[in-house]
């Protein structure tokens, strides 16, 4: 089996100031589905590319950023010795039962040095829209808006990113597929678990469990283009592109949801295998790595957090 | 009194801001026609919804109406005293602000 383990990232928890206008924003311009409303106000919503339960939850509060980030495990038995491995590296453990979000099954919590709160599970129940399995054709309902076809990754801003690099690595069984490093130290980790260029990746920044962004997965370029098309047409804030990230390759597009968040659409980038080098960059070349086409970093991608 | 309206910048110009226009927006389009000379530095423009604080100002004088502000850039007690993130703001009149200083553990990381 080629995945084991850590498969991909599972759901964000995003903190809205405006509930309906966020649920507008992530159903109807980024094109996902609302799966339901829990009793405590949280919106679950999913793409219809994707099979589990939800992908994103919406909580509203007084201000905006996110709250974790998870990651779905292979199987029960992976749980609990990562939770082993987690607490043996030194970090608590905590844990969520089953249900505390609909449809998904126990979870374990910990905080990364950055400050940040990720989950791991093993279950999700299936929820509609789905893709379909047999006979498929290519979607069950007509993709709207952006069309995102799945929360793809986040990236996360605060301190201590070298030990992020080393739990990851070595609890998780991340891999490093691209870096960037200054004379000050390390600066950036784009991290695999899967065969995607990333699935998580954190920015040093002095102030702890910040949020850069969430990004959602597109078809093509040509869709890229679309987005940038829906972004003005619906008076979204743009913060840059379209471009392509030299990091990943990813061709992509960075706007902001109705209460400040970050979001990014971006499509392509190239396949991660287990046995690929880390790639890396050096300061010299960072509005290239960061960047692509402008090959300069606008103010806003090193201090523009939520 | 009508829209447009005049919004002043405290030592640096003054920008012209439509009905139901973000005054961020509005300062943005001034820099565009070099209508803000003075400003000790770049207009600081992030989310322009509310959420990042970068351009973070008080209102010396004038109305204005709100939208939602993040509580971890603009608390109860800032907002009754007039400051507010100008993204997040539309003028009911002439208004007149300063940019505030962004917060010291806001401040970009030197990394060149
Ligand atoms: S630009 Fe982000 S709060 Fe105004
Ligand atoms: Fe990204």
């Amino acid at each position: 089996m080629a995945l084991t383990g850590v498969l991909r990232p599972g759901f964000v928890q995003v903190r809205v100031l405006d509930m309906q206008a966020a649920i507008d924003h992530y159903t109807k311009r980024i094109g996902l589905h609302e799966v339901m409303t829990g009793e405590d106000g949280r919106v679950y919503l999913k793409s219809g590319d994707e099979f589990d339960h939800h992908s994103v939850i919406l909580r509203k509060a007084d201000h905006a950023g996110s709250d974790l980030m998870s990651f779905k495990v292979a199987s029960e038995a992976d749980l609990d010795s990562f939770e082993k491995r987690i607490v043996a590296y030194g970090y608590p453990v905590d844990h969520v039962p089953a249900g505390e979000q609909p449809g998904i099954g126990r979870r374990i919590g910990f905080t990364t040095a950055s400050g940040h709160r990720f989950e791991l599970y093993a279950h999700a129940e299936f929820s509609e829209p789905k893709p379909l399995i047999h006979n498929p054709d290519v979607w069950s309902v007509e993709p709207h808006g952006m069309g995102a076809r799945r929360f793809d990754h986040a990236l996360f801003y605060g301190p201590n990113v070298d030990e992020n690099l080393d739990f990851f690595e070595k609890v998780l069984d991340f891999r490093c597929a691209e870096r960037l490093d200054t004379p000050d130290g390390l600066l950036a980790i784009w991290l695999s678990c899967g065969m995607k260029a990333h699935d998580v990746a954190f920015v040093k920044h002095p102030e702890p469990s910040k949020t850069h962004h969430v990004s959602f997965e597109l078809e093509s370029w040509a869709d890229v283009g679309h987005a940038a098309d829906i972004i003005t047409c619906y008076d979204i804030s743009r913060d840059v592109g379209p471009t392509r990230h030299g990091i990943t390759r990813g061709q992509t597009i960075y706007f902001f949801d109705p209460s400040g968040n970050r979001n990014e659409v971006f499509a392509g980038g190239y396949t991660y295998y287990p046995d690929s080098p880390t790639r890396t960059w050096d300061h010299t070349e960072i509005g290239k790595a960061i960047f692509y086409y402008e090959r300069q970093l606008n103010e806003a991608f090193l201090s523009v957090v939520t | 009194m009508p829209a447009p309206y005049k919004i002043t910048v405290e030592n640096a110009g003054e920008a012209t801001c439509y009905e139901n226009e973000r005054v961020l927006v509005a300062l943005e389009r001034a820099q565009g026609f070099g209508r803000l000379k003075n400003l000790p530095r770049k207009l600081p423009v992030g989310c322009r919804r509310g959420g990042c604080g970068v351009c973070r100002a008080r209102v010396l004088s004038g109305n204005y109406r709100t939208d939602p502000m993040s509580r971890a850039h603009v608390s109860e007690a800032d907002e009754a005293v007039g400051l507010v993130l100008s993204c997040a703001i539309y003028a009911l009149g002439d208004l007149s602000l300063r940019l505030e200083a962004p917060q010291p553990h806001k401040q970009t990381p030197n990394i060149t």
